[in-house]
């Protein structure tokens, strides 16, 4: 089961590789992981996306609770919750193609963020559904590149 | 610079005087001559110098174990750090307070590569509960606050602060915290009541219910809590390894230790039973054995301070998070309000567990010939009168002593038994004798083990710090040995330490005294001796080479399913007999 948690944690150095340390060292599966600011410029906010059976998600939870630097922890799965990733997607775009590039981009809102004579950048936003789709309807083009940022999340009010 | 900043070494100093810190155990090198510098001479410490990094946090263990404070080293940049990584895992494995300085580079060569860089920090993080780069000599005093009350709190666990040569040799003012308030460490200490009545209950209804006692009960000074709470309830209490004298091993409700090599009528309890309450213990797999067979009826109450102990190995029906001691006040609260008539609820219980007893106690065969090992444990229980510190090495010997001596108090045995560490015995003696100077410390080792530190002798000649050693003396790495004779068809691979060194003369070599016995007929004097003995003493016992430890659950096996040794059984002693 894919679960979504949310970590705040303390703004300091060592504790990205605590948290990947605790994955790693208990053989738990990191699927994305995105650490940023927050309001308070002492805590960040890292949001991870896991797999795993009930017994071990209750174990990844206990354990990141146990850790000295986070404060907060929440299995987004038990919540309300809007998840976004972004996604830079570079495609091949020769002259045949641009129109059906744009076409496609056009459908998802993508943005186009850089242009060659040979090839375009995309931006997506969106849930996981969205990208997988673009991607798919991209990939006979020819895709060159794919970055993506991984999940953040927040819950509904 | 105002007059009242004093150097980063300084500050160190007048911080382990403001945690009580009486001793410390330290290696020097380098990156930490300045804080050295500042420990020549003065009066409030006790200084001890080991031969080895590992030794010296091994001191600091048995420090800790043997009176609940937090034991304390200090070792030098690289090779000093990285040499205390055994000692860190160790403790940490056994939740044993410790707070271990390490020197560092200078800050601004940290990352260089430089002349005994390690990243120790990097390095000590799974081992450790916490750990700390100082980078700023104004943060040394709130680090060491912060460290100690980690170290000694919530689950307890060995902390390391590193300290980079400039932060120590730099100024500033000296300002010791008042509270520690760590916003993201809140450990729950008392239990949630309502599960503490549930717990009650659960144990009101049991029929066949079983105590099974760990490590949490010693760390939390449970044990007064756990008597109580078997008095009233008249439950049979088993403990692990780490649980030994967490209740009195004498006590009529004792059932001795369970697990790999527990007693028969301790697995055989749990393994009936329909209610286990397990304090303080965390379900290692040393105890369950094949955990999909592990004690099929029972309900399990878990009380644990740590929660991701609780559901972690076994299914859990009433999980209870606090501290041990605490809650362990609560459900005896709870327990003297209901007015069960305890002992006709255990009757047929109690008698099941008797029949237990008498079908498979823990016996060995005695030889007149040649030394067992088992007898020379039994003996040290009859010389000391039990009043004695325990500490083991792993293997064998550490078995037969959880197994042939009966442990009464808590503290009064120390071992490695989450990381089973070889080596940790003597120098762990060693600091416990530095702690608790008026007790008999034994250390009970093997002819491996105490290779593995035996530098530490100097150690305790030098600061006269009289650890009496006993040596079983199998010629074998004979725990790795009985794994090959019984599972690998005795193809005997690099475990015959063959002519093991002359541990007599060794000793003398030390300044220590050295005493053997090769015959039965000579273990109590040799026991007595030593105990008379105001120096260090190593006892070579020589004993039988093949002996096995019983009884044994194989790996893999579900705990009732146990294999003996070849003792005869009662009734073919008859047979034999009447031949
Ligand atoms: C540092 C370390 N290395 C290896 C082992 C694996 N090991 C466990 S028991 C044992 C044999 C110990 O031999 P000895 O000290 O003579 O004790 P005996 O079993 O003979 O009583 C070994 C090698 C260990 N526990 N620790
Ligand atoms: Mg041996």
């Amino acid at each position: 089961m894919k679960h979504i948690i949310s970590v705040l944690v303390e703004n300091k150095f060592g504790v990205l590789s605590r948290v990947s340390g605790l994955f790693s060292g208990r053989g738990f599966n990191i699927e994305t992981i995105s650490i940023g600011p927050t309001l308070d410029p002492t805590v960040s906010q890292m949001t991870i996306v896991t797999t795993g059976d009930e017994r071990i998600l209750e174990q990844i939870l206990k354990q990141l609770n146990k850790l000295i630097d986070v404060i907060k922890v929440t299995d987004l799965a038990e919540k309300e919750y809007v998840e976004r990733e972004m996604c830079l997607i570079k495609v091949n775009a020769p002259a045949e193609h641009r129109a059906e590039a744009l076409r496609i981009a056009d459908i998802f809102r993508a943005r186009v963020v850089d242009s060659s004579q040979k090839s375009y950048t995309f931006q997506i936003t969106g849930d996981e559904k969205k990208i997988s789709a673009i991607i798919e309807l991209l990939r006979p083009i020819g895709i060159k590149e794919i970055v993506r940022t991984g999940k953040v999340a927040i819950t509904r009010e | 610079m105002s007059s009242k900043e004093i150097t980063g070494a300084e500050i160190f100093l007048e911080c382990l005087k403001k945690e009580k810190v009486d001793t410390l155990f330290c290696y020097p090198g380098g990156v930490v001559l300045k804080i050295f510098d500042v420990l020549y001479g003065q009066k409030d410490l006790r200084i001890i110098l080991p031969r080895h990094e590992q030794g010296g946090v091994h001191m600091a263990d048995g420090y800790a174990r043997s009176t609940g404070k937090v034991g304390v080293a200090l070792v030098t940049s690289g090779p000093g750090a990285t040499n205390v990584v055994t000692g860190l895992a160790t403790a940490y494995m056994d939740s044993i307070p410790l707070v271990v300085f390490t020197g560092q580079v200078p800050t601004a060569l940290i990352g260089n590569d430089a002349f005994q860089e390690a990243d120790i920090v990097g390095i000590t993080r799974p081992c450790t509960k916490y750990n700390f780069l100082v980078k700023d000599v104004k943060d040394i005093a709130q680090t060491i606050k912060e460290a100690f009350y980690i170290a000694s709190t919530g689950r307890p666990g060995p902390v390391l602060i590193d300290l980079p040569r400039d932060v120590v040799t730099n100024k500033a003012e000296f300002h010791w915290p008042d509270h520690v308030d760590i916003r993201s460490y809140k450990p729950s200490v008392m239990g949630n009541k309502w599960q503490i009545k549930q717990a009650a209950e659960a144990i009101a209804k049991a029929k066949k219910p079983v105590a099974y006692i760990g490590g949490g009960v010693i760390l939390s000074n449970a044990a007064a809590e756990v008597l109580e709470f078997a008095e009233i309830t008249k439950i049979p209490v088993t403990h692990t390894l780490m649980g030994i004298g967490g209740f009195p091993g004498t006590h009529p409700l004792s059932l001795g230790m369970l697990g790999m090599h527990g007693t028969y009528y301790a697995n055989m309890a749990i393994h009936n039973s329909d209610l286990i309450v397990a304090i303080g213990a965390r379900f290692d797999d040393r105890v369950t054995g094949k955990v999909e067979g592990f004690a099929p009826e029972a309900k399990i109450v878990h009380i644990d301070v740590d929660p991701t102990s609780i559901r972690k190995n076994v299914r859990v029906d009433i999980p209870i998070v606090g501290d041990v001691r605490h809650v362990m006040v609560e459900l005896n609260k709870e327990l003297h309000h209901s007015k069960e008539p305890w002992d006709q609820i255990r009757k047929s219980w109690s008698k099941q567990i008797e029949a237990w007893r008498e079908e498979r106690p823990l016996t060995y065969e005695y030889a007149d010939d040649v030394i067992k090992p088992q007898f020379v444990i039994e003996k040290l229980n009859e010389v000391t009168r039990g009043d004695a510190i325990i500490v083991t090495d792993v293997g064998q010997h550490q078995m037969w002593a959880a197994q042939y001596f009966k442990y009464d108090k808590p503290r009064d045995w120390l071992s490695s038994g989450g990381l089973g560490t070889m080596g940790y015995g003597f120098p762990a003696a060693i600091g416990a004798k530095v702690a608790n100077p008026k007790r008999d410390v034994f250390c009970i080792t093997g002819d491996g083990g105490i290779q593995m530190n035996v530098q530490e002798l100097a150690t305790a000649v030098e600061n006269k710090i009289p650890v009496k050693v006993v040596i079983l003396n199998n010629r074998y790495l004979g725990m790795v040995r009985q794994w090959q004779e019984l599972f690998y068809q005795e193809r005997y691979s690099s475990v015959d330490l063959g002519s093991t060194p002359d541990f007599v003369k060794l000793a003398e070599a030390y300044g220590a005294i050295g005493l053997r016995a090769t015959k039965p007929s000579e273990v109590v004097a040799v026991l007595q001796e030593a105990l008379k003995a105001k120096q260090t003493v190593f006892m070579d016992f020589v004993t039988a080479r093949y002996e096995k430890v019983f009884p044994m659950v194989p790996a893999g096996a579900s705990i009732n399913e146990m294999i003996f040794g070849e003792e005869p059984k009662k009734e073919e002693k008859k047979l034999k007999a009447v031949k």
